[in-house]
């Protein structure tokens, strides 16, 4: 009964937006058709979806090494933004110095326009990975720091006196308490940072590179081949919503007992 | 200004007793001073474990403390969460199962170890807060208002299976609470505390034969007893706002 109920609403939440895009899709390859066809080459500008589609498949194996370019870019990339960022967040919440201390260099470092910091990185590191890497470092790992801090900081205080009155020190209390409590938490900075970092890759190749999805889309639009443009900008699409997607899964795999938790939360509330 | 004043308060082992008082009284700082939380600016708690004739100066660790909220991890299932402390002090997983899990039987929670938090009612999850505390404890049981959280008939229900608990633990109590009833329900003598400073204007033997249930309330010495606690708390100016209607 309550797994139809959510079912349906699933459907019915899921029926707004895949109407609003067929549409738009729709009009998009009738304008580009008929509108734009009737110039000639007009529709190279502006090539409808089912061309987009088609030159996609037929360019597959030219994207392939861009597309796993940009992937092991932002797999690197965010990985190391997990490391450094949840590093930052336990220094931060284990002593209040290095907190006043680091914190606002943090902040700093997010008002810093990657425009500027790019084409530096590559003049610094070349053309290859590690620049593209650091960039997605910088886009990635603050959302991960402020969310683990707050995730910290949030402990109920009273758990922290229960397993001090266990003879529990600093660091248990932070193992056994303070850190899983705080998953919840850094998983939903860590969504926020994923949906950055394909981005984050694709910038820093569009800067300089070799290989990537980025310059590759530089490439495609000097050459006037919008078609290839667009077909990179769904590959970008779909590996962001991929990596999201598989960040909610480990969340659920993770910690279930937050899912568990909130749902007998809102049945309770419902009586 | 102190929170606490001349607190002299003896408890004997294997005894129980309650510290009565209004709230904001310092009641709980009592308690953390006592559990080793925070150190008194001036005086001394002494400490005899039934283990050694020594006293204890280090409690944390050696003390069974009970906060008012249940406090359970969600993410640990309720036996993973009465062997917290256990685990604190270092006695390995499996030896720690191994103790818990015979009093979840006796504690009214057979069949329950494997649940999360969140699969348990409100009387329930404080039982696992209990055992948790009671697992840790070499002698002395602290609790700090433990049912102040729960709806008058589940603190009812859980007044009567502590009278039980703590027969079957033959440990020694000390409970906070500004409940008389429940004082009286469950103590052996009941300190009455003032608003801040707090200091001791009386204490009352409760002398109601054990074993005793919740229904000792409509024992004529109850009465009695619920009255002169009524007058010690008039008295110490705690009922400015609630007394003199009688």
């Amino acid at each position: 009964m309550m797994q139809r109920q959510t079912g349906q609403a699933g459907w019915r939440s899921l029926f707004p937006p895949v109407i609003a895009l067929s549409l738009l899709l729709l009009v998009w390859e009738a304008y580009s058709r008929l509108v734009l066809g009737a110039i000639s080459g007009g529709d190279r500008l502006l090539p409808a979806p089912t061309r987009i589609i088609s030159s996609l498949r037929e360019n597959v194996a030219i994207l392939a090494p861009h597309t796993w370019q940009t992937f092991a870019e932002t797999a690197i990339g965010f990985a190391l933004a997990l490391l450094v960022g949840l590093g930052f967040a336990v220094i931060i919440d284990l002593s209040p110095i290095l907190r006043r201390a680091v914190y606002p260099l943090l902040v700093v470092s997010q008002t810093i326009p990657l425009l500027a910091i790019a084409p530096l990185l590559v003049l610094w590191f070349g053309f290859g990975l590690l620049p593209k890497v650091l960039i997605v470092l910088l886009v990635c790992f603050f959302p991960i720091v402020v969310a683990g801090v707050d995730g910290f900081r949030a402990t109920d205080p009273e758990l922290v006196k229960l397993f001090r009155t266990f003879g529990a020190g600093k660091w248990t209390i932070f193992r056994k308490v303070r850190f899983p409590g705080a998953l919840p938490s850094i998983f939903s900075g860590v969504r926020i940072a994923i949906t950055y970092s394909v981005t984050g890759a694709v910038w820093g190749e569009y800067v300089g590179a070799e290989r990537g999805l980025g310059i590759f889309m530089q490439r495609a639009q000097h050459s006037y081949q919008v078609a290839l443009v667009f077909a990179a900008v769904i590959i970008i699409a779909a590996l962001s919503i991929g990596l999201f997607l598989l960040t909610s899964i480990v969340e659920r795999l993770v910690i279930p007992w937050y899912f568990a938790g909130r749902q007998a939360g809102t049945e309770s509330s419902r009586q | 200004m102190p929170v606490l004043r001349d607190i002299n308060i003896h408890v004997p082992a294997g005894g129980f007793v309650t510290v009565l008082g209004p709230s904001g009284s310092g009641k709980s700082t009592l308690l953390g001073i006592l559990a080793g939380l925070e150190q008194p600016d001036t005086g001394k708690v002494t400490l005899t474990s039934s283990e050694s004739t020594t006293p204890l100066t280090q409690p944390l660790g050696q003390i069974g403390y009970m906060p008012q909220r249940d406090l359970l991890l969600p993410w640990r299932t309720a036996l993973d969460n009465a062997i917290a402390g256990l685990e604190v002090r270092g006695v390995s997983r499996a030896e720690a199962h191994a103790r818990a899990l015979p009093l979840f039987n006796e504690f009214g929670l057979s069949g329950f170890a494997r649940s999360y938090p969140h699969e348990l009612s409100g009387g329930m999850r404080q039982r696992v807060s209990f055992l948790r505390s009671a697992l840790m404890s070499r002698g002395l049981m602290l609790l700090d208002e433990p049912f102040g959280g729960l709806d008058a008939i589940t603190r009812a229900s859980m007044q009567e299976w502590l009278l039980d608990a703590a027969a079957h633990l033959r440990s020694t109590f000390i409970l906070v609470t500004h409940d008389v009833d429940e004082a009286i329900v469950l103590s052996d003598r009941v300190y009455v505390l003032t608003p801040r400073p707090a200091t001791v204007v009386g204490s009352l033997e409760i002398d109601i034969p054990r074993p005793r249930s919740v229904d000792s309330i409509q024992d004529e010495r109850f009465a009695n007893y619920r009255k002169q606690l009524l007058q010690m708390l008039r008295a110490s100016g705690s009922m400015t706002l609630v007394g003199g209607s009688r």
